[in-house]
Parts: C-alpha cells; structure tokens; sequence
C-alpha cells in the first residue's frame, strides 16, 4: 500500500539537493554577504507579504493590467489578422509594413511609449497590449492562409454559402493556429506586464516589488517575487491549456472516429 | 554505327513530323513562357509599390504633423530630424562604437547560452534518467522569464557584463534545449528501427540517423534562441548598462530628445529584420538536402 514509485521522484533530487546546499551555505555561515539569506527568511518574507495584503495588492494590480492589455491587443490582433489572412489586397497594402514593425524588439518601444502615453498605467497598456497583437496576428494570418484548399473545393462543391464556409470550414481549419497565437500572447504578456513595470516604474505591481527588493537590497523579497513570476506564468499557461484542450477536443473525437 | 543510325533516325523523325504541327507546338510556347515572366515581373512590381504606399503615407503624415506641429516636436521629431540624428551618429561613430559593444555582448551571451543549450538538449533527449533528474528543475527555471532574473541577477553578480552574458544565455539556452530535446525525441521510430536491423553502431545511429532527423527542430531552437538573445539584449541594456544600441535608446529619453530614440529604434529594427533574413538563408543553404527527399 505505502509502495512508493521512487523513479518518479527522481525530478525532485536536484531540487532538494540545491535547497539543502544553499541551507547548509546559510547555517555554516559560508559567506557574509547579505546577500545570502536563508531559505526561512524567504519563506518569513513570503508569510508575511500574504497577511499583509501586500502580495495581494501588488499582484491584482499586476493582473489586470496583464488582462486588460491581453484583450485590447488580441482582439486587435485578432482583426488584423483575420483580414491579413482573408484579403490578398489588405495583405499586399499592409503585410510587408507589418513584417518590418514587428522586428522591431519589443521592448525598444517602451521609451517612446512612456512619451506618447506617459508614466502612468496607459503607457503599461499599450505596451501589453503590443506585446499580445504581434503573435496573435502572424499565428491568425497563418491559420487562415493554411486552410487547405481541398476543403474550400470540397465546400464549393456542396455549394455552401459563405457564411457556412466560415463557420464549417475556414474557422474550424484556422483555429489550432489562432489558438497558438492566443497562448503566445498570453505569455507575452506575462513578460511585457513585468517589463513595463520595470522600466515605467509607477504604482504598484509585482515587477515593482521586485525593483524596490534589490534597491534595498531585501534578497528574499527578490527571491519571493521571482517565485511568484514563476508561478504565475505556470499557472496562466496551465489554465490556457485546459481551455484550449477543451474548446478543440473536436479535433481529437473526429480523428478517433475513423 | 550507332552513330549513323542515330543521325538517320533523327533525320526521318524530322522529316516525318508534319511542318504544322512543329510551329504550333514549338511557336506559343516561348510568347507564353515570357508572357508568363512578364506576368510575373507585373505582379511583383505590383506587390512591391502597394507595399510602399501605407508606409509612405504614413511618413507623409508625420512629416506634415510635424511641419504644422500638431503634435509637439519634442513629443514627435520630424523625419528629417531622425534621419540627421541617424547621420551624425553614424559618422561621429557613436552609433558604431554602441553597436559593436551590443554585438559582441549578443554574440558571447548566444554562444555561451547556445552551447550549454545544445549540450542540455542532447542529453534530455538521448538519456531517459538524465531527462528524468534534469528536466523538472529545468522547466521550473525557465518558467521565469529572462526579465523576471534580471532583478535577482542584479543583486547576485551586480551590473557588468557578466550580467548581460547571463542573461543573454538564458535567453538563449531555454528555447535551444528545448527543440533539441524534442528534435532528438521526436525521430521517427522506424528509423532508428531500420538502424537496429542494420546493427548500426550507437555513433553511427547518433550521426547517421538521430542527428540528420533532428537537424531541422535543433535549427530552429537556434534561431529562436537568437532571437531570444537579441530581445533580452535590448532589455538588459534599457535597465542595467552605460553603453550599446539599448542604452542609446535610454539616453535619449533621459534627455528628452526622441530623435536619438527614434534614431536607435529605426537601427534595432533594420539590425532585427536582417538578423531574420540571415538566418532564413542560412537555413535554406543548411537544410537544402532535405529537398530533393520531398
């Protein structure tokens, strides 16, 4: 009954190994730097950033911020590319603009933005915002442009409307794609939101709990932060995969069908 | 003999083949042909013009909003203004000087990052314990973000270079370990079946069989890992460094003047768009065998 799988604890050997490593650093006092600090300071920390409130404020402040530029540059995104993918003309006008821009890093565009939108939450927004539009609309655009052409035949062939065509044929073939982009942009986003707080710091968010951490030299505020990225972005990704799994099971019940 | 034959046998071909059925199917086809070229030519002449005509306006715009000034020139220099600014960089030699200071920092972090990458890979995807220790730590690593390291980094090895090396590898390792992982897991089992039957040896399964099937995924980690690179460059640059193309762009903005921003913007652009043009070629050169196989 207590038979335990030993092989599947094979993952936590490093990890436990490391921990005790940097205990043993701690207790036997191997260095004097203050930047060596235990791992119950860090979990003394961790306590109490969660009963004060200070998690909590910093993180929503964090997360609606990452939610509010996620939707404003997918559903840009979205349209974009649905008419990049769709009109060979809007492709033609816009496509290789497009293409330039968005070798342009990322992050380069954050010292304009802060002159264009100022310091405050807008220029974070916009920001975000940016970082979820590009993969949104180079995996739309792909999506569409990669609907097999068999298909479109075979749905002429049965004279299906355009509306049909859409909804049986082109959506369904184009969304793995879409979902693709959705999912990077969700991880972009994660990042930008932790960039914008860096580099427009104002107000509260998660990055600047960080920024305040190392400017005080507080290691296991730093250490608890990165933690919480961590986790974070873990728990987001999971999230869009069960969701994603759900929304195309279509997918794997047609396969098995045959 | 053979020879004589073949000359009589081409020359009663050629007699025997009716005069019109010669210019029919010889004559249409090189209009066609040319007309096909220029056909061609028309439509990528088209593509290209209608390429221009939006970035065009737009810059017609900004240089209108800028002539009358709706929107402050402080806020939105004007074209001309980022152009000079480019040129005067470019020849004080301030823009070379940032630029090869911001190479040489990408170049290091990628080869330091990309090798250990690689090495990481191999060995996650050929060895099934190695895989089974490694991996779990692995994926919590690279679960935060370059920029969420940045910060704990700052504080471990301060703000040289060994910083942006760091930084720049992570960037790199995390996507070149990953498709190679999978590139090398991801061979075709009847492959490496058809080695066994051929009792290839563990080397020559590696380098004949493993390696050629995985060359593709492993080619594009690198790229994405160079991407990587180039992105947590300009990253670390904006937030922890006093030289390179990323500090330009800082600067600029700490003095107010846009046109050395928009200046530095414009040449991360251009140094991005031909990083992704290089490495598109590279790889159609490297994987060119393929080819013929499909």
């Amino acid at each position: 009954m207590f038979h335990l799988n030993l092989k599947s604890l094979r993952g936590f050997v490093l990890p436990a190994a490391s921990l005790l490593l940097w205990w043993l650093a701690v207790e036997l006092k191997w260095s004097t730097s203050p930047i060596l600090v235990s791992p119950v300071a860090v979990w003394n920390r961790a306590v109490a950033q969660v009963v004060s409130g200070d998690l909590w404020t910093a993180l929503s402040a964090s997360l609606w911020r990452d939610a509010q530029g996620f939707v404003i540059g997918t559903l840009a995104g979205l349209l974009f590319g649905s008419l990049l993918g769709t009109s060979r003309w809007f492709e033609k006008l816009l496509g290789p603009s497009f293409h330039t821009l968005k070798q342009i890093s990322l992050f380069a565009w954050i010292p304009l933005l802060s002159v264009w939108f100022g310091l405050g939450d807008s220029a974070k927004i916009a920001f975000i915002a940016m970082a979820a539009f590009f993969p949104v609309v180079l995996n739309t655009f792909e999506g569409f442009r990669s609907v097999p052409r068999e298909l479109i035949e075979v749905a002429r062939v049965f004279a299906f409307s355009p509306l049909q065509l859409w909804r049986r044929v082109v959506l369904p073939a184009a969304a793995p794609s879409i979902f693709t982009g959705i999912h990077l942009s969700l991880i972009y986003t994660w990042l930008a939101t932790l960039g914008a707080e860096y580099l427009l710091v104002s107000g509260k968010g998660i990055g600047n709990t960080l920024i305040d951490g190392r400017e005080h030299f507080w290691m296991d505020l730093v250490l608890f932060g990165v933690l919480v990225i961590g986790a974070v972005g873990y728990a987001l990704n999971h999230a869009l995969s069960l969701i994603e799994k759900r929304l195309l099971a279509w997918r794997q019940k047609t396969i098995a069908q045959y | 003999m053979p020879a004589v034959l073949n000359l009589v046998l081409s020359a009663t071909m050629t007699v025997d083949l009716p005069a019109t059925a010669v210019t029919e199917s010889v004559r249409p086809q090189v209009p066609a042909r040319r007309r096909a070229w220029l056909q061609g030519l028309r439509n990528w002449a088209a593509g290209w013009l209608l390429a221009w005509v939006v970035p065009l306006l737009l810059l017609g715009l900004w240089a209108l909003s800028s002539h009358h000034e709706w929107i402050a020139l402080q806020v939105l220099p004007s074209p001309l203004q980022v152009w000079t600014t480019l040129v005067d960089l470019g020849r004080s030699g301030e823009l070379w000087d940032n630029l090869q200071i911001s190479a040489v920092r990408v170049l290091y972090g990628f080869g330091i990052g990309a090798s250990v990458g690689l090495a990481l890979g191999v060995g996650l995807g050929l060895s099934r314990s190695f895989n089974a220790y490694v991996f779990p730590l692995f994926k919590a690593i690279s679960q935060v973000p370059v920029i969420g390291w940045l910060p704990l980094l700052m504080l471990l090895v301060g703000i040289d270079e060994a910083l942006k090396f760091l930084l720049i590898a992570k960037a790199a390792l995390v996507p070149v370990a990953v498709n190679t992982c999978q590139g090398i897991q991801g061979v075709a089992n009847a492959h490496v079946e058809v080695a066994k039957v051929f009792r290839f040896t563990r080397w020559q399964l590696l380098s004949k069989v493993v390696f050629p099937a995985a060359t593709a995924q492993i080619w594009n980690g690198l790229r994405y890992g160079f991407t990587h690179a180039w992105l947590a460059l300009v990253v670390v640059e904006l937030l922890a460094s006093s030289e390179g193309i990323g500090f330009m762009i800082v600067y600029g903005r700490q003095l107010f003047q846009l046109d050395i921003v928009l200046a530095a913007v414009v040449v991360v652009g251009v140094l991005g768009y031909l990083i992704d043009k290089l490495l598109g070629a590279a790889e159609s050169h490297l994987l060119r065998w393929r080819k013929p196989g499909l």
